[in-house]
């Protein structure tokens, strides 16, 4: 009997091939995905359904769409840096609502008479300077101490969610809110401009998308980009070429922070304009930004379609939370699925199955 | 401070800490024998619902306990596939089981949401000891999970020294190829570990949702999984070390009461994260030799291959 082997082939992973196999994991995840909402009751198909025309199949869905990949983009952006580097960065969330905090303090502390032009570029690098405050101490601990980055980048979004909660309730809290937990609304020129009758606050989507081919240069093109590279394949060459790979560390997670920070600007100063839950401010971007990352094989360029997925993904989830009664953790379900077949399937990227004769036979 | 109030903390510090030291004590299961499992937060929110939905429907917290248990250990079998059959990216795998875990216990459990649990499990009183003053009802009054993870901690302990088994587990995270020479199967023994993580996540759960708080809220773990991850290293891989690290981390949760009337709460729910960073610098500096990390950790392993 002819049994089935897998034989190692590193040559494999060609981008074409690799292109391949990331759809088919893609599939594979979706149609897990729908054997779990079958499980719990729910028609998988009118479900998917659901999902897609929440999200693509009407102008007021793309809207939505389009405004949910604008945090995905920048945070999945900064992700490919970090990952890049194999410095696992998995702060996004709280990088993105340090930012939101730091942009939402220079709102409330700016003076009312500057003018737009002035406020929103400020606003954007004091989100960005927030983001990378809160990246740079996972990526200083790690590269001074060898703290591992998951676990300290990790429990930084508890704490800033904390804080972000501490500032709502507590010295941050509007006087015109009414008793909730808001902060003063964003002066006008404080808020961003958004397209037509859709939220898409425009500034951010086109820093988004000017950002995420400026990445993919920094890592293709130039010095640090290499020293990034070389960086997370193998840190002892690095270190025989001459690199410093702790000042790296820091740089890489402190940008990668400041892009999350970036997309916290854009919620605070796009959608809500004011500070509020942590919750509301991000529904779980930082960790979607994960999953966008990798479904781009760290290649930034290949996160906006990866972006504009899972925005997709997000809007037909509430969309089926409303219609169908599913809670918001279903999305967290499918995020998993997706994130697990996705590596899963490296496998075939490296091994091809091939028959072989029994020993002996 | 009267005595009262110091047992009361103390009492408080060893329930709070149970589900860390359970959790603990399985990703130390894990990495002993190489495998690094990111995915405690999701083993132990399946855990969690798990035993509160069981021990609702059957009212035995016992099988409660049980099916956290099974629970854990079905979704570590994932964890396991992934990452010693396809040789997966370990980090990746763990947080895509954390999500999976989450969301899986967010679906499963919206129909507990606000269900107060009738079947609990009751403290029991050692006799004599419980009368300590002081020491008795913090250590001897406490529910039976208590104890059972206590005597788990010295049953791994001596397993993982004191056997054959644990050479074998150990050698299998510190040099599989050696291992693998010496006719140990590596995988299998990497499988078995992972499955025995899970399991103990998924009871640390358990404790969760039937003991500590006992009801079903979503997002009830906190976190828990990752200080468990910490915690690991803070013990230096060691099972009796464990102990002192989840009672002092369960003494930073039961200290939040203590303080409520001078510090905002926010800055008071921070401290378990702000310390578990602070575990990570000081289980750096002290982990040398025995306590240091297993030398294949996080390195899939790949017969034949160097």
């Amino acid at each position: 009997m002819p049994r089935l082997g897998f034989v190692p082939c590193e040559h494999l992973a060609t981008p074409r091939r690799a292109a391949a196999v990331t759809l088919a994991a893609l599939a594979a995840g979706v149609l897990l995905a729908s054997v779990s909402f079958a499980f719990m009751g729910v028609n998988p198909v009118s479900a998917l359904t659901r999902i897609f025309a929440g999200s693509f199949g009407s102008l007021y869905g793309w809207g939505e769409t389009v405004t949910k990949a604008i945090p995905l983009a920048l945070a999945g952006t900064g992700l490919c840096l970090a990952f890049q580097g194999r410095m696992w960065n998995i702060g996004a969330e709280g990088q993105l609502l340090c930012g939101a905090v730091a942009a939402t303090g220079l709102a409330l502390a700016a003076p009312d008479a500057l003018p737009a032009w002035l406020m929103i570029p400020l606003l954007f690098l004091a989100g960005f300077a927030g983001g990378a405050a809160c990246g740079a101490v996972p990526g200083w601990l790690k590269a001074r101490f060898r703290v591992n980055e998951v676990i300290s980048s990790l429990m930084l979004n508890y704490i800033c969610a904390e804080l972000v909660q501490y500032l709502v309730y507590g010295p941050w809290k509007g006087r015109q809110q009414f008793g909730f937990p808001y902060t003063n609304n964003f002066s006008a020129a404080a808020t961003l401009p958004v397209l037509g009758a859709t939220r898409i606050h425009w500034p951010t989507m086109v820093l988004a998308a000017l950002l995420a081919p400026a990445a993919h240069w920094l890592l293709t093109r130039t010095k640090m980009g290499f020293e990034i590279r070389v960086m997370g394949g193998n840190p002892v060459a690095a270190r025989y070429a001459g690199m410093d790979p702790r000042r790296t560390a820091v740089l890489v997670m402190a940008l990668s922070g400041g892009l999350a920070g970036l997309a916290g600007t854009g919620e605070v100063a796009g959608i809500h304009h004011h500070l509020t839950y942590p919750w509301s401010i991000s529904s779980g971007y930082g960790y979607s930004a994960i999953i966008v990352a990798w479904v781009a094989r760290l290649d930034p360029l290949l996160v906006l379609p990866a972006a504009l997925f899972f925005g997709g993904i997000l809007v037909g989830g509430d969309a089926i939370q409303t219609s169908m009664h599913l809670p918001g953790s279903a999305i967290n379900l499918f995020n998993g699925i997706i994130l697990m077949c996705l590596i899963a399937g490296e496998f075939f990227l490296r091994y091809r199955p091939r028959w072989r004769a029994e020993a002996g036979a | 401070m009267n005595a009262g109030l110091w047992a009361d903390t103390l009492s408080r510090s060893c329930a709070a800490g149970t589900p860390l030291l359970l959790g603990t004590l399985g990703e130390i299961c894990a990495e002993r024998a190489g495998v690094l499992n990111l995915g405690v937060e999701g083993m132990m929110a399946v855990g969690a619902v798990a035993g509160f939905g069981t021990a609702a429907a059957t009212g035995s917290p016992w099988l409660g306990l049980a099916a956290a248990a099974a629970a854990g250990a079905a979704l570590s079998v994932v964890h396991a596939v992934v990452t010693v059959a396809l040789k997966a990216n370990q980090i990746v795998s763990g947080i895509a089981l954390t999500m999976l875990g989450l969301g899986l216990s967010g679906v499963w459990g919206r129909s507990y949401v606000g269900t107060p649990l009738a079947a609990r499990f009751g403290a029991c009183q050692l006799p004599l000891l419980g009368d300590i003053p002081l020491l008795g009802p913090a250590f001897f009054r406490q529910d039976p999970v208590f104890y059972l993870a206590l005597l788990l901690t010295a049953a791994i302990s001596f397993l993982l020294w004191r056997t054959r088994w644990g050479i074998t587990v150990r050698s299998v995270g510190e040099n599989p190829l050696a291992a693998d020479a010496a006719g140990v199967d590596v995988a299998r023994v990497r499988f078995l570990c992972v499955a025995a993580g899970g399991t103990l996540a998924g009871l640390a759960g358990g404790y969760l949702s039937l003991v500590y708080i006992p009801s079903w809220i979503e997002g009830m773990t906190a976190g828990r999984g990752w200080i468990v991850i910490a915690l690991t290293i803070f013990a230096g891989w060691d099972p009796r070390r464990a102990v002192l690290g989840a009672l002092l981390f369960g003494g930073i949760d039961a200290a939040q009461y203590l303080f409520q009337a001078w510090v905002p709460p926010n800055f008071l729910k921070m401290l378990p994260y702000l310390a578990t960073i602070l575990a990570l610098l000081a289980g750096r500096r002290t982990a040398h030799g025995e306590h240091s990390a297993p030398v294949a950790l996080g390195l899939p392993y790949r017969k034949g291959e160097r």
